[in-house]
């Protein structure tokens, strides 16, 4: 057989129409400071950042097989930077979160190499006692407010844009543009040669080492890129909040737990389960947070069914009957007449 | 006799069982040789720890030249030794086509465009060109065992270790794996076979061993070894002259 008679197909029909549907979705999502309320571009925004959390985690835990329950240590440094950067060195926040991203992928760098030295179970208690260090260490920062916190001066905030409503339009579209370019680079990652890799240790990590890949390469750079990823996405959460302490920076619930809920509801290993995932998460949360701590007894009844009877979450549910994929990720081995 | 792979003095125990004791043995290049052996006689620790997915007590693993005794498995396969595994291991989420192509470009370090077509070759001669673009976790045992092999293959191996590929075929499908295995041969790749499907095997391998409890028992010309008196109480259950 030679090379003309061959050609290699990614998309397929599901993932055009899937894609075109998204690239429509993203420019309506753009333009919603046109059509949407104040209370809504909040609400938007915040789900930008899950869609964010959630699609990195999933990178993380779904396709490296590095299930970790600290990536809280990462947000909440992210935060900290961002405020640190801002108030001590007057760094512009929009700047600033830039520079969170990089200083958490310096940071990841040691983390890793003392992580990766537990297995399993093991290397996820060690990555949420990582975080609890980390939240320990930013309590000890009498400038940065310790163990109560700061704010972020108003002239900080102000230095965004001049008007409130301009503010509030630039930070909804970072947190839009975020998800896009972290959902986008999964895509891209997991087109090349690299995500081949990581689909293959996805799959079978005994089966990858043994025809030829690298799999603790492959581990630490995914590890590394993901906690630029989740530092950029805590920057980004903590401006908008306004406010930084070391509770809510380095909590395991907010940044953690609900972010492997939307992973797994929605299908963890799948580049689509975090978006719906996150979907899913805000409608019961929009719904269900008045009934109180009855709301966290339903996320936890929605899970359990999720897993007994779609444990490939949701999109794996429809997606394998099917045959739907949103991105273009396949390689199809077609055969030219 | 040169050698290509060689296992030095090689010792591996789980607890009281013993999988190899002091095992040494050397295949030369273009050799193929067949092993054969009842049960947890310690034939697929003897790849585990020639592929490096299993670490020997003590003893060495030589391979052209090099110690690669402490080399993780994923540079042995660069260096040329493929396996295909007795539980066949596939990526089940992705394509059959997909999981030739991990193997080529990571296996041989080349660029994934340049092996598509390479690919499309050997899954071709595997049989399994009509099932390319299906899901890998979703094939029958048997195809399992045959994208193991063309996983196996696409590494472009000098080693190939081949772990009971022939296991639940058909007579004819049986001829055709031979066939093919004959034909890999002849492309230079030297073969280790673990199989017990015997007349297969005795068709293929220069020389036949017989591991039992850890140790060789017989080892030379495969009819004369499967004659010999120790292999047939092992297989039989009585001497050969009772």
């Amino acid at each position: 057989m030679s090379d003309a008679a061959i050609r290699v197909e990614h998309a397929t029909r599901a993932s055009r129409i899937g894609m075109t549907l998204l690239a429509l979705l993203v420019v309506a999502l753009a333009a919603a400071p046109l059509w949407a309320d104040r209370a809504s571009l909040r609400l938007m925004g915040e789900i930008f950042t899950f869609v964010a959390l959630a699609s990195l985690w999933n990178l993380l835990a779904g396709y490296a097989g590095l299930v970790s329950v600290g990536q809280q240590a990462y947000v909440g440094f992210g935060g900290y930077v961002l405020f640190a950067a801002a108030i001590l060195f007057g760094v512009p926040p929009i700047a600033a979160i830039i520079v969170a991203g990089a200083l958490a992928a310096l940071l990841a760098v040691p983390v890793a190499a003392l992580m990766f030295r537990l297995r399993g179970h093991y290397f996820a208690i060690g990555t949420w006692v990582v975080a609890e260090i980390f939240r320990l260490v930013a309590a000890q920062i009498g400038v940065l407010g310790g163990g109560s916190g700061v704010s972020l001066p108003a002239g900080v905030i102000t230095g965004i844009a001049a008007t409130r409503a301009m503010r509030e339009y630039i930070i909804y579209w970072l947190a839009l543009g975020l998800a896009v370019l972290v959902v986008g680079g999964i895509v891209l990652l997991l087109r090349s040669r690299y995500g081949l890799a990581l689909t293959a240790i996805r799959d079978n990590e005994t089966a990858a080492r043994s025809n030829g890949i690298s799999v603790m390469r492959i581990k630490y750079l995914v590890y590394v890129v993901t906690a630029a990823g989740t530092a950029m996405t805590g920057a980004l959460i903590f401006l908008t909040k306004l406010r930084i302490s070391p509770d809510t920076a380095f909590s395991v619930n907010d940044w953690t737990a609900f972010v492997i809920f939307i992973t797994v509801i929605g299908g963890i290993g799948r580049v689509e389960g975090p978006l719906i995932g996150t979907i899913v998460f805000f409608l019961l949360r929009e719904t269900l947070a008045d009934l109180g701590s009855l709301y966290l007894l339903m996320l936890g009844a929605v899970a359990i069914v999720v897993m007994l009877f779609a444990p490939k979450g949701l999109w794996g549910f429809v997606a394998d009957r099917f045959g739907w994929q949103a991105f273009p990720l396949e390689r199809r081995l077609a055969h030219k007449p | 006799m040169p050698t290509l792979l060689a296992l030095e003095q090689i010792s591996k125990r789980f607890g009281a069982v013993v999988v190899a004791d002091q095992i040494d043995l050397a295949l030369a290049p273009g050799e193929a040789l067949g092993i054969i052996g009842p049960n947890g006689a310690g034939k697929t620790s003897l790849f585990g720890m020639a592929t490096g997915t299993l670490s020997p007590d003590s003893g060495r693993v030589i391979f052209d030249g090099a110690d690669i005794t402490t080399l993780p498995p994923e540079r042995r396969c660069r260096l040329g030794l493929a396996r295909s595994f007795q539980i066949p291991q596939p990526f089940g989420g992705m394509t059959v086509f997909e999981n030739v192509v991990v193997a080529a470009a990571f296996g041989t370090g080349a660029r994934e465009r340049d092996v598509y077509a390479p690919c499309a070759d050997i899954l071709d001669r595997c049989g399994l060109s009509q099932k390319a673009n299906r899901p890998a976790g979703a094939l029958t045992l048997l195809d399992r065992k045959r994208l193991e092999l063309a996983r196996a293959l696409a590494t472009k191996p000098r080693v190939l270790l081949l772990d009971e590929v022939a296991g639940g075929l058909t007579e004819h499908e049986c001829t055709a794996l031979v066939a093919l295995i004959k034909d890999i041969r002849a492309d230079g790749v030297s073969v280790i076979w673990i199989e017990h499907i015997v007349h297969a095997l005795v068709s293929v391998v220069d020389r036949l061993v017989v591991l039992h409890g850890g140790r060789f028992i017989a080892q030379g010309e495969p009819h004369s070894v499967i004659k010999s008196a120790p292999v047939q109480e092992i297989y039989m259950g009585i001497p050969a002259d009772a």
